[in-house]
């Protein structure tokens, strides 16, 4: 158990990292609400939104949630079904909104 | 040889009924949860069946008056949903109760009392769903329950409502299962025991339990959607609105599909138990096996839609879904190809539990023919919806699963009871059962072609399908006497069965250690494996584990808190069908109060 | 499977006392991984109820609308809250892993307080779209958005009501400071934690995705 130990310590944040990454949540929030009310930026509004919540949801499951620093095992059996759950949500937007545009 | 009384929670002796009985209810053991699970599922076993004997009597004849249209909506509906949930899905939890601990040399699965509420809710959910019968509402929408049939509009009754907090009840119980098998496995293997030593049922399991964690809320979210159009007003459904019922189908077969895998995977693990045990050989290519099931059930996660074919989903997605469905067959093939390779030069020896072994993998095969033939999208534009489809999945799922799972009686009975089971009975169920099954389903695929659709209660005499569903029902009768003569052989065998040892099949998997039927604690001292086969290859070492001298056992203490929470989350269930705002409320509390008592409980 | 004998002074991170339970065959908690498991499987509920949100929108008949209606200053503030309660959590936990009664009892504090207040924004929003006409029997986009926001809002709210357990048990002294305790902490941290990003994917997909 002690290799664990150390190992664990070693990725172990303080409270300062843990503000830290609460600040940059907080500003990433502000950038996704700036960019919404910004009509330049209407074109690229989706993917911009998408990959800064990305950002957000996995600085929370890496840091927040430790899995970083946790073994593996943890994320394998987390992220295999989310990987389905994104699955499904991709899945079933294509089946009843992208394909219909082009003929099914 | 150490004895167990100077540790056993408790001694041999003989007891009262009220104290079994008691001792059953609050029970955290996974071997006698996994023989509560047994019998309800057998029990239901036979209701499922009664219903297709009262759908096959209807069918014997063009025009028949036996039933009612309505009624026999509720037989077929009640039939497919009774083997579905209420014997298919439990009886594999079963054998994964009583076997998985016992071959990665655990003490018990990973959450004792949330295995015995998983087990509670069952059989609670099970009855609620069969009470329907009891004021001729039982649930009559077809198993699948599509959209918009299922709406207060054209269902307006409580049969739907019955189904839907029925199954939403039965849903959360397996996935509390799942969570626990999939811990179980992880984290409770012996020392030594690496995943790719893990007896091929226990890969199975597994693998089952991560299609049932996520499989599952899907359908949950279906049926919460049902349930809040039917009883708030929802609109999910309700096409003036907008509403599609065609998304019913998509979420219901996200869900169906990978189901119909966790169906046969555990039946695929039992086969490749017994086929190596009786062939004297190790299970040919372990590994490839390993990953088939594993590619199974990957991509059965991706080809839900071949079950809508009909629905107009347009060129591409039915292209996709054609390749994905047949893409499965290569896995499975391998599979096949696999346990014939194991039997090949093998010392054979024919007990039942091979014959129904190896009737299984040729059963299922032949199911699996026809499914390639429904995978073609234009194929199955003829198929969908006839008697080739019921032919199909019936021969994929009595074929594989239920005679897989009568494979697993015969072959686990010995280690439960320490007796064995009357081989001679058990020869006369195996060709009573085989030629009953196929005489009744092999006719079908005719039926089918010819133009027999799914779900009618009668037939016009001009459409010559007469003789074919006569035989059909000769059939489906004489599987009742061969089903008669396993429970009879069960009831006998238990009293009066041959003694058997701990290891009477000379079999290589863990759980061949341990006495017959084990000890409370499974193993004196957890063993050490150093290999795929730990009986055939360190039998003494493994033995002396298992039956020699005892290490320091904590069991977790036995609990009433299970079985009172299950009852609060049925009575929950009942309580929504009486249309009161606050009555459901009392259930939900009752579940609360139970589910805090049974966090604050000790545990040692 | 908690063990309320005298422990070493704890290592911090949860791990299982050793002395009552045997070793597991990763050496990880058993509590730990089931949750994990546990929410792997409750992505695809969220994952479902948020694809019936996307596969409906814009297919409503009626209004009143998502345009009409949401409202996004209002919803980032209340986002904001989410993820501040996060951090509080993280806090909390930090905390009682090392054994600081004062910062551990402070966080969880903070985290129900703030849970309290997003569920407040939540319950004045419901309240001010069923004023503008908006119910669940209403349209398609009723429909679909009280059920994800609901389902959302109910997980909230049995987070806060385990969380004050938590608080009055551990203000109470009934588990003594050890490793078990930071487990059960960092359990509903975990919890917590979900319930947040669950949020984060709404926020993205329902409130700023038009």
């Amino acid at each position: 158990m002690a290799e664990h130990h150390e190992a664990h310590e070693a990725g172990h944040m303080t409270w300062r990292g843990y503000v830290l990454i609460g600040i940059i949540l907080t500003v990433i929030t502000g950038v996704e609400v700036a960019i919404f009310y910004i009509p330049a930026l209407a074109a690229v509004l989706v993917p911009t939104l998408l990959v800064l919540s990305a950002t957000k949801f996995i600085l929370v499951v890496l840091f927040y949630m430790h899995l970083k620093a946790d073994s593996p095992i943890f994320s394998r059996v987390f992220f295999g079904p989310m990987v389905l759950a994104v699955f499904v949500v991709v899945g079933l937007v294509i089946l009843f909104k992208v394909l219909p545009e082009y003929g099914g | 040889m150490a004895t167990l009384e100077a540790h056993a929670p408790h001694a041999a002796q003989p007891r009262g009924t009220r104290s079994i009985i008691w001792d059953y209810m609050t029970t955290v053991d996974h071997k006698k949860i996994g023989i509560l699970y047994f019998l309800t599922s057998l029990f239901f076993l036979v209701v499922g069946g009664l219903e297709a004997i009262l759908i096959r009597i209807q069918l014997m004849r063009p025009g028949n008056e036996f039933v009612s249209a309505e009624v026999y909506n509720q037989l077929f509906t009640m039939h497919g949903t009774t083997m579905v949930f209420l014997m298919g899905m439990p009886i594999a939890v079963a054998f994964f109760n009583y076997i998985v601990p016992l071959q990665i040399g655990a003490r018990d699965v990973a959450f004792p009392r949330l295995n015995a509420l998983s087990y509670w809710i069952f059989l609670f959910g099970g009855i609620f769903i069969n009470a329907s019968f009891l004021i001729g509402a039982a649930p009559n929408g077809g198993w699948f329950g599509y959209a918009n049939l299922t709406s207060e509009q054209f269902s307006p009754g409580l049969n739907i409502d019955f189904w839907v907090l029925g199954l939403q009840a039965l849903g959360a119980a397996s996935i509390m299962g799942g969570v626990n098998f999939v811990t179980t496995i992880i984290n409770l293997r012996a020392p030594g025991m690496r995943l790719m030593r893990m007896p091929l049922f226990t890969w199975m399991a597994f693998i089952t339990s991560f299609l049932i964690i996520t499989a599952l809320p899907v359908f949950a979210v279906a049926l919460f959607l049902v349930t809040f159009d039917r009883f708030w007003g929802t609109v999910f459904f309700q096409v003036s609105a907008g509403g599609d019922p065609v998304l019913w189908q998509h979420l219901f077969w996200m869900f169906g599909h990978p189901e119909v895998y966790i169906l046969i995977l555990p039946a695929f693990g039992i086969i490749s138990e017994v086929i190596p045990t009786f062939s004297r050989k190790p299970l040919f290519g372990y590994a490839v096996m390993v990953y088939s099931a594993a590619l199974i059930a990957l991509i059965g996660w991706g080809a839900w839609a071949h079950h809508m074919f009909a629905t107009g989903l347009g060129p591409i997605a039915d292209a996709f879904f054609t390749v994905s469905t047949m893409i499965i067959a290569i896995p499975t093939g391998v599979k096949i190809f696999n346990w014939i390779a194991t039997m090949w030069g093998g010392k054979i020896r024919f007990t039942t539990a091979m014959l129904f072994a190896v009737g299984a993998v040729a059963l299922f095969t032949v199911g699996g023919v026809s499914g390639v033939m429904h995978a073609t999208s234009p194929h199955d534009l003829q198929q969908t919806d006839t008697y080739f489809v019921v032919a199909h999945f019936h021969y994929v799922l009595i074929g594989g699963t239920v005679m897989g799972v009568f494979a697993g009686i015969f072959y686990w009975f010995p280690k439960v009871t320490g007796r064995f089971m009357n081989e001679t009975l058990g020869k006369w169920f195996f060709w009573l059962y085989f030629v009953g099954m196929n005489l009744t389903f092999f006719p079908m695929h005719f039926a089918g072609l010819l133009g027999m659709p799914r779900r009618i209660f009668t037939y016009a005499p001009e459409l010559n399908l007469a003789t074919i569903n006569f035989v059909t029902s000769l059939g489906a009768f004489l599987q009742v006497p061969a089903v008669l003569l396993l429970v009879y052989n069960l009831w006998i065998s238990v009293r009066r069965g041959a003694p058997a040892g701990t290891n009477p099949w000379n079999a290589a998997t863990l759980e061949w250690a341990t006495a017959s039927p084990p000890a409370e604690h499974n193993f004196n001292t957890t063993p050490v494996v150093h290999s795929r086969e730990p009986l055939w290859v360190e039998p003494a070492q493994v033995e002396e584990a298992a039956r020699g001298p005892m290490e320091h056992i904590h069991l977790p203490p036995p609990s009433y808190w299970p079985i009172l929470t299950a009852a609060g989350v049925v009575a929950t269930m009942a309580l929504f069908m009486t249309n009161l705002w606050w009555a459901p409320l009392i259930g939900l509390a009752w579940t609360m109060i139970g589910a805090i008592n049974w966090a604050f409980e000790p545990t040692h | 499977m908690e063990n309320t004998a005298a422990m070493p002074a704890p290592h911090g991170h949860g791990e299982p006392a050793h002395a009552a339970h045997p070793p597991t065959a990763t050496g990880l908690s058993t509590w730990k991984l089931g949750f994990w498991i546990f929410m792997g499987s409750e992505t695809l509920f969220f994952g479902t109820l948020i694809s019936t949100y996307m596969v409906y929108k814009h297919e409503s008949v009626t209004g009143p609308f998502p345009t009409d209606l949401l409202d996004i200053p209002l919803t980032s503030v209340s986002t904001f809250v989410l993820l501040m309660s996060s951090l509080a959590m993280v806090i909390a936990l930090d905390g009682f892993q090392r054994n600081d009664r004062r910062m551990g009892l402070g966080g969880l504090m903070g985290v129900i307080i703030l849970g309290a207040g997003f569920l407040g924004f939540q319950a004045y929003e419901f309240t001010h779209f069923y004023h503008e006409g908006l119910t669940l029997q209403t349209n398609l986009f009723g429909s679909s958005f009280f059920v994800l926001t609901g389902f959302h809002g109910a997980h909230v709210t049995i987070g806060v009501i385990w969380l004050l357990i938590l608080w009055i048990e551990s203000f109470r002294g009934r588990f003594a400071v050890t490793n078990e305790h930071a487990l059960k902490v960092e359990i509903a941290g975990l919890y917590w934690h979900f319930v947040d990003i669950v949020w984060i994917a709404i926020f993205t997909l329902i409130y700023l995705i038009e």
